[in-house]
């Protein structure tokens, strides 16, 4: 399987992504965000954590603008699977591919700890071998990560099993406790912790690997 | 050459934690009369446009597209002729 990350100004969680994917035993190529198209044979993109012009304006704003996202974009649109993580999560908002918004913690304090999460749902691409409900801990380390979703939308995302993950003590004020979300389709999700930074046990933990594992495993059923 | 001036501020009823240490920072200098701050977000744009009505119609389009979230966000601006 071939994964692609994404490295925008500011980016400083791709070379963590790109070394869990091949510490995983996948190819893994970084393309610049100035380019204006994908390789044709990418299965998986990821839209890495870090601070995307300096998040400027609002985190991820500008980052949406970036010439690349129109084909990262389109690439979801054709049922490409895309995944943003933490500053990723921030710009798939802002692309409208994921509905919400992510603003300041409530704390006003960027948060930077191990958080116990729920896995709301383990039938998807990025979930499926996570156990429903299994209580997992990955990282956060987010100042803007309280995402606000309208009760109008967080009923669509409750009905259509869109909610991936929750926290298990909110450590943001996140609306309805969401860490996680993915899209109507499924194949774009948006995680505000850090899976790429829990893939083994010298960092802590690898309650994150799942999440990979999960994308492969979903990817070797279509083929 | 046009002036506009955009105002960008989150929606009623969504919480602003900034403004809210704000509050609690001018209460803790003991102006108990402060019972409410908003936080807003001002820009100033040099437009080279046609006309009037070319400048808003582009300022529309620029707050729609990037200054504001309409998630979380409300906007008004104003242009001016120079």
């Amino acid at each position: 399987m071939k994964f692609a990350v994404i490295v925008f100004p500011g980016s400083n969680c791709d070379k963590d992504a790109q070394y869990a994917v091949e510490s995983l035993g996948h190819n893994c190529r970084l393309l610049w965000h100035k380019d204006t198209s994908l390789p044709k044979d990418v299965d998986c993109i990821i839209l890495p954590g870090g601070f995307s012009y300096g998040d400027y304006l609002r985190s991820g704003a500008i980052a949406r603008f970036s010439p690349i996202m129109e084909a990262v974009i389109k690439f979801a649109e054709r049922g490409g699977l895309v995944i943003g993580i933490c500053n990723g999560f921030q710009i798939l908002l802002e692309s409208g591919l994921l509905p919400g918004a992510l603003m300041k913690n409530n704390s006003t304090k960027f948060i930077c700890k191990r958080q116990k999460l729920n896995v709301a749902n383990n039938s998807t691409a990025f979930t499926n071998k996570y156990k429903r409900n299994e209580e997992i801990t990955l990282p956060i380390a987010h100042g803007d990560g309280n995402y606000y979703v309208s009760k109008d939308e967080y009923k669509k995302l409750k009905e259509n099993n869109q909610i991936l993950f929750t926290y298990s003590d909110n450590p943001n004020g996140s609306s309805f406790d969401i860490a996680g979300i993915c899209n109507d389709k499924g194949n774009v999700a948006g995680m505000m912790p850090h899976p790429e930074r829990a893939i083994e046990e010298i960092l802590g933990g690898k309650d994150g690997a799942k999440v990979f594992t999960s994308i492969v495993k979903n990817f070797q059923g279509r083929v | 050459m046009y002036t506009g001036k955009v105002t960008v501020q989150y929606r009623k009823g969504i919480l602003d934690p900034q403004a809210q240490a704000v509050h609690s920072a001018v209460k803790s200098l003991g102006y108990n009369s402060v019972k409410d701050v908003e936080q807003r977000k001002e820009f100033c744009l040099k437009l080279d446009c046609e006309n009037k009505e070319q400048a808003k119609n582009q300022l529309e389009e620029i707050c729609q597209k990037l200054l504001a979230n309409p998630a979380i966000e409300d906007y008004q601006f104003t242009v001016e002729e120079e």
